[in-house]
């Protein structure tokens, strides 16, 4: 198994990648869970202005007549107007690009933004979707066995950490 | 036994009634109805879960808001709904209810929502489509004879939740005509089963089934007493054809002694809520005073019923 990176080093350093592209009119939305775990740290880290934004992305999941809907939906909360909007979307691990494919689609059920971009804390590659991440800290140099998931998890006091987990 | 609502992984395979159906899958409908409130509020009122399906909107009897709450909740989700005026089909040229089934099926239909004046027309849906080995069609039951309409005890569920938080702590009213009510029926097997510790049903005699104890509730024929620290109310819709029958007197003495007055709540706990799964007779069971007043949640009721709609339709095309 290969050696994980600290999620703490990660995240300094995606702060650092995306502090200078953040202006008055950024937003960010968190996709459920790890992700918007991470995207609350970053908003209070970055400052910004709007309030964060969540989503769930079960409902758009291109997977979902096979899988169906995971036990524990979570309610999506886009508390600013998308219209017009610089968005930054932020998930824990970028892979298949399936989720990001489905988090772009409900945002534009908001309204239109002006940009969207994607910041993540590992792209663990294998892309089945031409998806690409403006802001990451951490690409894998190998690719992990196919059924690995790789995901952020909290602990108890709130701290954060990549896990593999065997599916 | 060979529960007809599940499919072999316990997963719900139609919705027929709320009675006999696990405490887990009734929460899991709510919990699922949750996030989909949200989807009321947005620019874009569609998610893509229903894409391509076809869905059938059975109505052998007439109903306006179950029948549209129903098609909202579809085309919300993205399916193609067909609605299907039955006074004017088939039927009316001596097609059985079978024979209708199986040419909606040859025309690739996903999923009924049927509403009938007989009890048990779903189920007979349902057992035709399980032994013609049609495992991927799903039945919806908006309402069978006097037997159920389970969606809508659901959102009354829903509704309850919603505002009370905790079933293991509340004292429920259902009141008016039990006998004659499908809805009473889901709602007093959704409530006992969901742990609520005295539901308790209200209503003259001549509206009360016998043996209604035996389902666990708690009868009163006097509305003060009855209604005495409830916190929530559940009003019955009195039909209006059975006014006139022998079971009754007028609709004005109805409303004397059996109607919900702002006197006669002011007996529950001041905040308890009043829920009617509508249309209302006002002045026949409720008084306008309180249907608009501050303790009602009848319009809630309605949207949380197509939230809830949802629910049970993602949940049933993803089984």
């Amino acid at each position: 198994m290969p050696q994980l990176p600290d999620a703490d080093t990660l995240f300094a350093a995606l702060i650092e990648q995306m502090a200078p592209h953040i202006t008055d009119d950024t937003a960010l939305v968190g996709i459920h869970t790890g992700g918007a775990w991470l995207a609350e740290r970053l908003h209070e880290a970055l400052g910004i202005r709007h309030p964060l934004g969540t989503i769930d992305v079960s409902f758009y999941r291109d997977d979902y007549a096979a899988k169906g809907l995971h036990p524990q939906l979570r309610r999506s909360d886009i508390p600013f107007d998308m219209e017009g909007r610089s968005v930054i979307l932020v998930d824990d691990v970028l892979f298949t690009g399936r989720t990001t494919r489905a988090a772009l689609n409900e945002l534009f059920d908001y309204g239109r933004p002006a940009r969207i971009d994607l910041a993540v804390l590992v792209d663990r590659g294998e892309r089945e979707l031409p998806i690409a991440a403006r802001f990451c800290a951490h690409t894998l140099a190998e690719p992990l066995c196919g059924k690995q998931n790789l995901q952020l998890e909290k602990a108890e006091n709130g701290n954060l950490s990549l896990r593999l987990i065997d599916a | 036994m060979h529960n007809p609502q599940l499919n072999a992984h316990g997963e719900l395979q139609h919705l027929l009634s709320l009675d006999g159906l696990p405490r887990d899958i009734l929460t899991a409908i709510l919990d699922t109805a949750e996030p989909f409130t949200e989807v009321a509020e947005r620019e874009i009122k569609k998610l893509p879960i229903l894409r391509g399906k076809s869905i059938f909107n059975l109505f052998f009897e007439n109903s306006t808001r179950t029948r549209t709450t129903f098609e909202i909740a579809a085309k919300r989700l993205s399916a193609d709904v067909i609605n299907l005026n039955v006074a004017t089909s088939s039927t009316n040229k001596g097609e059985t209810l079978l024979d209708t089934v199986d040419n909606l099926c040859a025309m690739q239909a996903d999923m009924f929502v049927v509403r009938h004046a007989s009890s048990g027309a779903p189920y007979l849906i349902a057992d035709h489509l399980h032994s013609t080995k049609r495992h991927h069609i799903h039945v919806i039951n908006a309402g069978d004879g006097r037997h159920a309409h389970p969606t809508q005890g659901l959102l009354d569920m829903y509704t309850i939740r919603h505002y009370k938080k905790d079933f293991t702590q509340l004292v429920i009213a259902i009141v008016g005509d039990v006998l004659h009510s499908r809805v009473a029926r889901s709602q007093i097997a959704a409530l006992t089963t969901l742990g609520v510790p005295e539901v308790r049903v209200i209503g003259p005699k001549t509206l009360m089934p016998t043996d209604l104890e035996k389902l666990g509730v708690r009868v009163f024929h006097d509305m003060r007493e009855g209604l005495r620290d409830v916190d929530v109310v559940m009003m019955l819709r009195l039909q209006n054809e059975r006014m006139n029958g022998p079971l009754l007197p007028s609709g004005q003495e109805f409303f004397k002694v059996w109607g919900l007055t702002p006197e006669k709540l002011a007996v529950a706990r001041p905040d308890a809520i009043v829920m009617h799964p509508g249309p209302m007779n006002r002045g026949v069971e409720i008084d306008s005073a309180v249907a608009d007043g501050a303790q009602a949640v009848i319009l809630p009721q309605v949207t949380f019923g197509i939230a809830v709609r949802m629910a049970v339709m993602s949940m049933l095309a993803s089984s």
